[in-house]
């Protein structure tokens, strides 16, 4: 079943990529750079998926003491970190041509920053604790803060960025938003929420046999 | 007084009673302030009304990093002799033990900031009296959350053997939104505006400590556990 | 009063505790006796609830102390090698203080009388960094007459105090069955202990070898049979 998930998710790649490149006009103003949209934005929508099942299997875990949920929170954070990662390197890619500069304090790429590190840390936290069930509820308890911390970094900084918005900065998506752009983006986004899918299954299933191994 | 109520009592005059008695602290956070200021003061160079522009920043920024060693030592009396699990034997509410807490750090806190705001005030030549009223507001909502994810993050690091690292690692992502409410109401504060310009902030600040509060009062007694 | 059932309790593919039963009824006070590294820390802290057992089931007075614990720690008290005592506090303040969590009547009345039992009244105003471990041994013992428990866990409690300390300790827990409580003492020497139990139990290697009562046996005959398991088991002693 899990193998069935990847050929399509392989499929949909494919599609993504031809919308994104082929089928999807050249935008106007930016040129084509700034087709790195049609992975910039799925993935920051994939990442906050994952933090989401982080809080899942944190609060079921917090619940129910099953290791089930455990690995569901740690899988899912790790790809999260990891489509985090493309999230602002595709970002900052994308910023370079367009704005001259490979970082700005933007609403959306520092609100990604924070989510970035506070995950980063939860990855920490459970390297760090050996004990596997008191790992599995500091673990839990940092989901949880992790993911209600979301809309509040959300509101926090898009505040602290009108305070300091400079004039030239330009949003990140072109508006409005032609149909073509909007398809194009939508196949990327099933593609890459199918990839996550994959990849989540996989890893939930060597998480699974690890402890099988250390029982 | 409930049951309850009389628990979280007993905490915190526990922890007020053996910082009076030991001062260790309060000593070494007082000494921590002073050399803050001097570090920004070098950090920053000599131009007074640069540091005039920043001083919101660096106030903020003392009270984080003074935050990160008083609250890390939050559970450090409980690592002796087993008293750790003593209070996991304690039947009942251990949301009661993080009240407690919360309510000492925020006091901890408390004495830290007035003196660091003295300091402030003398160093950079800064007349704080007349917006006293709404910087005693921002500051309270400011150190309500600072101290809520602190007293849990503490407890969770209590007990690892990589706690010096952990608990910064963990706590300043957590203390990033108030860190930046905080900073936003205090510049307007300090310039002289009304509370009602930044209510928004004042809002934002609140309804981070009720969840961070609220989190921590649920999700303690896992962190308690042996 | 205390029923466990088939305790399990393994770290990854080494298993401290395998297939540990046993029952204790009011008023009894159970031995618990084995060498070094035997588990007999690890089963007294999973009858706690300080740890969660792998396998197997406490009942507490009616009540699942696994799925339950803070019911059944309301039932428990427990002195451990550290005698949860806070350094900076004085003897009095400290038992104020467990006394409150505890949910008990902090007079201090109260509190002077578990201090004069255990003969700590004369120091009760001193700080409990100068006491030396039997008196934070005794006051361990005060904080827990002071607690209501009806089932007292001991691990190793009579190591350490000195044979006054020893004396006082054993009639603590005679009164303490007379009133109704049941207690278990662990131990790995035949020091103190013996003389209140009603019941002996030999734990080698997790497992539970010996379980019965010790009323007809003398100690000479409980420390030949320990040796002879101790040495079968091969465990280190």
């Amino acid at each position: 079943m899990t193998r069935a998930l990847g050929w399509l998710a392989v499929v949909a790649v494919a599609a993504g990529l031809w919308a994104g490149f082929g089928y999807a006009p050249r935008e106007v103003v930016q040129g084509n750079v700034q087709r790195i949209m049609y992975l910039h934005v799925p993935s920051v929508l994939t990442a906050y998926l994952a933090f989401g099942l982080v809080l899942v299997g944190s609060v079921g875990y917090l619940a129910t003491r099953r290791n089930s949920f455990d690995r569901l929170a740690s899988s899912a954070a790790e790809i999260g970190v990891l489509f985090t990662g493309i999230t602002i390197v595709s970002g900052s890619i994308w910023g370079k041509p367009t704005w001259g500069t490979w970082w700005t304090w933007d609403a959306r790429l520092t609100s990604t920053a924070v989510l970035f590190v506070v995950y980063v840390g939860y990855l920490l936290l459970r390297a760090m604790v050996e004990e596997p069930e008191a790992r599995g509820r500091y673990a839990a308890v940092v989901g949880i803060l992790g993911a209600a911390n979301i809309p509040i970094v959300h509101f926090s900084v898009k505040w602290w960025r009108a305070l300091h918005q400079p004039s030239t900065i330009l949003g990140p998506e072109p508006s409005p938003i032609a149909a073509p752009i909007a398809l194009a983006l939508f196949v990327n986004w099933v593609a890459l929420t199918l990839m996550f899918a994959y990849f989540l299954l996989r890893r939930m299933e060597l998480a699974r046999r690890e402890e099988e191994a250390l029982r | 007084m409930t049951q309850y109520a009389r628990r979280a009592w007993i905490v915190l005059w526990k922890d007020l009673l053996t910082e009076r008695r030991s001062k260790e602290s309060l000593n070494a956070l007082f000494f921590f302030s002073l050399l803050l200021l001097f570090l920004f003061q070098f950090a920053l160079g000599p131009d007074r009304d640069q540091l005039r522009a920043a001083l919101p920043g660096i106030l903020w920024l003392g009270f984080i990093l003074a935050g990160l060693l008083g609250l890390g030592r939050s559970f450090i009396a409980e690592r002796q002799n087993d008293c750790w699990e003593g209070l996991v034997l304690t039947a009942g509410d251990k949301s009661a033990i993080y009240l407690g807490k919360l309510l000492g750090n925020v006091a901890l806190m408390a004495t830290v900031e007035v003196v660091l705001l003295v300091l402030f005030g003398f160093f950079f030549d800064v007349d704080l009296w007349p917006v006293l009223g709404p910087l005693v507001v921002v500051l309270a909502l400011g150190t309500a959350g600072l101290a809520a994810v602190g007293t849990l993050f503490a407890a969770m690091t209590a007990q690892l053997r990589a706690r010096e690292l952990l608990f910064p690692v963990l706590l300043l992502p957590a203390q990033v939104p108030i860190l930046l409410g905080a900073v936003s109401a205090t510049q307007a504060v300090l310039l002289g505006q009304p509370l009602g310009e930044v209510a928004h902030w004042l809002k934002l600040l609140a309804g981070a400590d009720v969840v961070y509060i609220v989190i921590g009062l649920l999700t303690f007694e896992f962190i308690l556990e042996a | 009063m205390l029923v466990a059932n088939r305790l399990r309790k393994s770290y990854g593919p080494s298993a401290v505790l395998e297939d540990v039963s046993l029952e204790l009824r009011e008023g009894q006070c159970l031995a618990l006796l084995g060498p070094n590294g035997a588990g007999k820390t690890t089963l007294l802290r999973i009858l706690a609830t300080l740890l969660r057992p792998t396998a197997g089931t406490v009942t507490v007075g009616g009540v699942d102390a696994v799925k339950n614990p803070e019911a059944a720690r309301a039932m428990m008290g427990m002195i451990a090698h550290g005698s949860h005592v806070y350094e900076d506090l004085t003897a009095i303040e400290n038992l104020r203080f467990w006394t409150v969590m505890r949910g008990g009547d902090a007079s201090p009345a109260r509190l002077v009388a578990a201090l004069q039992q255990v003969e700590l009244d004369a120091v009760a105003g001193e700080r409990v960094r100068t006491f030396s471990a039997g008196m934070k041994r005794r006051l361990a013992l005060a904080r827990v007459a002071l607690g209501n428990a009806r089932l007292l866990l001991l691990d190793e409690p009579f190591t350490g105090l000195d044979r006054q300390a020893q004396k006082w300790l054993g009639e603590f827990l005679m009164s303490f069955k007379a009133g109704g409580g049941a207690a278990i003492v662990a131990t790995h020497t035949f020091g103190g202990g013996l003389g209140v139990a009603d019941r002996v139990a030999i734990l080698a290697g997790g497992r539970l070898l010996v379980d019965r009562s010790c009323a007809d046996l003398s100690w000479d005959d409980v420390r030949r049979l320990y040796d002879s398991l101790t040495e079968a088991n091969g465990s280190a002693a």
